[in-house]
């Protein structure tokens, strides 16, 4: 076993334990702040899909979040107040069912990832970021004069989303959900990093013209890591919604998308577990400080820096070393 | 007529004021060494884009197996056929020796949008990288990172990848510098045999390794081809000897 399957082993273990010795002492709120950890974690491996396999520095993933968000929020807010969605070409009803909310999440957020990945992955570099940055402000802004929906005060749910068998606003129940997706999903990208598509997405991350050489365009793979990527995202976007039964335009904010990163480079970019990480000492940085002082950020700030300076490959670099590069 | 893989008509570039390709013709013959030599910025590596791709020329076309692939991207030219080597080595230093040929191997094959697989798992494209090594001599690294190889190595693994894209046609733009005297003579005892599984416009500055190999050799200065022939006619060729051999011995 090398250090990295021990330190993933390590994580998940953790994030199972502090529910549920939570739950067995009767904190939700303990229960609640791991939920959050795990939903971001998610969306940290979504970005980090594009980001880390792919080198494409999305300052825009926050679309995707929200894009989930609101796919979630307008299909219950459909069901809870009787009115159809759409009745013209054909009657859509709004939904309470998870297993509807969520393929619709990530095909909607994944179609939106595939079509803004079209026009900015034209561009390279600082354009690309800016260009993904102005995608998200010009949601942001969408869904803020949305009145429809809410506009800028968003939208409220009564209770979360249904699934066959459990009640999901029992908290340990809603995380044992999230948990399971956490690990499909992590399977899934597992998978994929070490995939014929995986091998050549991250070699175009290291070097384009070699990919071109042995007769593969970078911009295919790296549309379809975006479009992969949004698609994961969004379903994280859609769990934060249903956690927090309301959805705002501040889902969508750049702030929103900075977070997402913050849980990548925090984690280690590049590693599949490495959000996992990031987003769990987030959240950790969160509460802890946030405690002592309102201006937290400024000390996560200062971490950052840290982590940028000196330990370039996260906690998982720091903690499992560099990468093996296959077994 | 001659059957040739790739015939370049009329290439000119130009950067600015500088004219680094002028009117070039040449072609690549089946079975054949065509060696490019030329003093150092004549634009031998300018010549090598405009073929493989990734920059494009002025005037003049590009052809390439009976097809006119001036248009095509990198990309589409080397799935047609060309298999390129770089001067400056251009590999995934990240990724270890094997992957960088199972790497060439997939991009032959194809069909990369498989998500669910294990790549260097995969018998078919283990086997061909893995002959590949063994023909460079680089069976022993294909656990290393690129990045920790030897400059020679990566040379070496250029030509590996370059081998398991099973071209039509190799551009090598100076795959012996930096390889030492022992890794130089493998090299061109690899070479000429492989001249026989596809041709190779071959740019090189070793001359007894062009002498050695070349069945026709090419001289470019300033951007001209000034003359084309067998080695002896270049030997003898008096406006070679002026513009580049003499120079060369006079150093
Ligand atoms: N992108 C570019 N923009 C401007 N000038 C360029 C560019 N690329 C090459 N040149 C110039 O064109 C000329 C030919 O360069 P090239 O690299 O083709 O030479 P070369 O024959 O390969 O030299 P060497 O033997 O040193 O590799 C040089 O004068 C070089 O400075
Ligand atoms: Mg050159």
């Amino acid at each position: 076993m090398t250090k990295e399957t021990l330190l993933n082993a390590v994580l998940l273990c953790l994030l199972l334990a502090v529910p549920l010795i939570a739950w067995v002492s009767d904190e939700p709120f303990i229960i609640t702040l791991t939920t959050r950890a795990v939903i971001f974690a998610i969306a940290g491996i979504g970005l980090n899909f594009a980001l880390g396999f792919g080198g494409l520095v999305s300052l825009g993933h926050a679309v995707f979040f929200g894009i989930g968000g609101y796919v979630m929020g307008i299909l219950a807010y459909h069901a809870q107040t009787y009115t159809p969605l759409m009745e013209w070409p054909f009657a859509v009803e709004g939904t309470k069912s998870m297993l509807i909310v969520w393929p619709v999440a990530v095909v909607v957020s994944g179609l939106a990832a595939l079509a803004i990945g079209a026009l900015s992955l034209r561009t390279t570099g600082v354009y690309f970021i800016m260009i993904t940055l102005a995608f998200g402000q010009m949601l942001y802004y969408f869904t803020i004069s949305w009145s429809t929906y809410g506009g800028e005060d968003g939208l409220s749910i009564y209770v979360r989303n249904t699934f066959p068998g459990l009640n999901t606003m029992d908290p340990i129940q809603f995380f044992a959900i999230c948990y399971v997706l956490l690990l499909i999903v992590l399977i899934g990208v597992h998978c994929a990093a070490r995939s014929s598509f995986g091998l050549m997405l991250r070699a175009a991350k290291q070097n384009e013209e070699r990919v071109q050489a042995v007769g593969q365009g970078p911009y295919r793979l790296y549309l379809i890591a975006f479009t992969i990527s949004g698609a994961i995202t969004g379903l994280a976007g859609a769990l934060f919604a249903d956690l927090n039964r309301f959805v705002s335009p501040t889902m969508l904010s750049w702030h929103t998308s900075g977070e997402i990163m913050v849980f990548v480079i925090l984690g280690g970019v590049g590693r599949v577990f490495g959000p996992v990480a990031g987003a769990a000492l987030f959240i950790l940085l969160e509460h802890s400080l946030g405690g002592l002082s309102e201006y937290w950020h400024i000390y996560l700030g200062a971490i950052l820096l840290g982590v940028v300076l000196f330990a370039r490959g996260g906690l998982y670099g720091l903690l499992a070393g560099r990468e093996v590069a296959h077994d | 007529m001659i059957d040739s893989i790739l015939e370049t008509r009329g290439l000119t570039k130009r950067f600015g004021g500088l004219v680094a390709s002028k009117a070039i013709s040449l072609d690549l013959r089946q079975g054949e060494i065509h060696a490019l030599i030329g003093p150092n910025g004549a634009g031998k590596s300018t010549l090598i884009k405009q073929i493989a791709g990734g920059l494009q020329p002025d005037e003049g076309s590009v052809h390439f197996d009976g097809k006119d692939v001036s248009k095509l991207s990198t990309a589409a030219r080397a799935r047609l056929g060309m298999g390129r080597t770089f001067q400056i080595s251009s590999l995934a230093m990240e990724y270890t020796v094997l992957q960088n040929v199972v790497l060439g191997a997939l991009g032959h094959r194809g069909n990369v949008f498989w998500f669910f697989n294990n790549v260097m798992k995969d018998a078919e494209l283990l086997e061909t990288a893995d002959a590949a090594l063994t023909k460079v001599g680089l069976e022993d690294f294909r656990n290393f990172r690129a990045s920790d190889l030897s400059h020679g190595q990566r040379r070496q693994l250029e030509v590996a990848v370059a081998l398991t894209l099973d071209p039509k046609a190799f551009l090598m733009d100076e795959p012996m510098a930096g390889l030492g005297a022992e890794g130089s003579q493998q090299l061109i005892g690899f070479l000429d045999t492989l001249r026989h599984q596809a041709p190779i416009l071959l740019i090189e500055h070793d001359m007894d390794a062009v002498f050695s190999l070349a069945d026709r050799v090419s001289v470019l200065v300033y951007g001209e081809i000034i003359a084309t022939g067998t080695v002896d006619d270049i030997r003898t060729n008096s406006d070679v000897r002026n513009a580049y051999l003499g120079e060369e011995g006079a150093a």
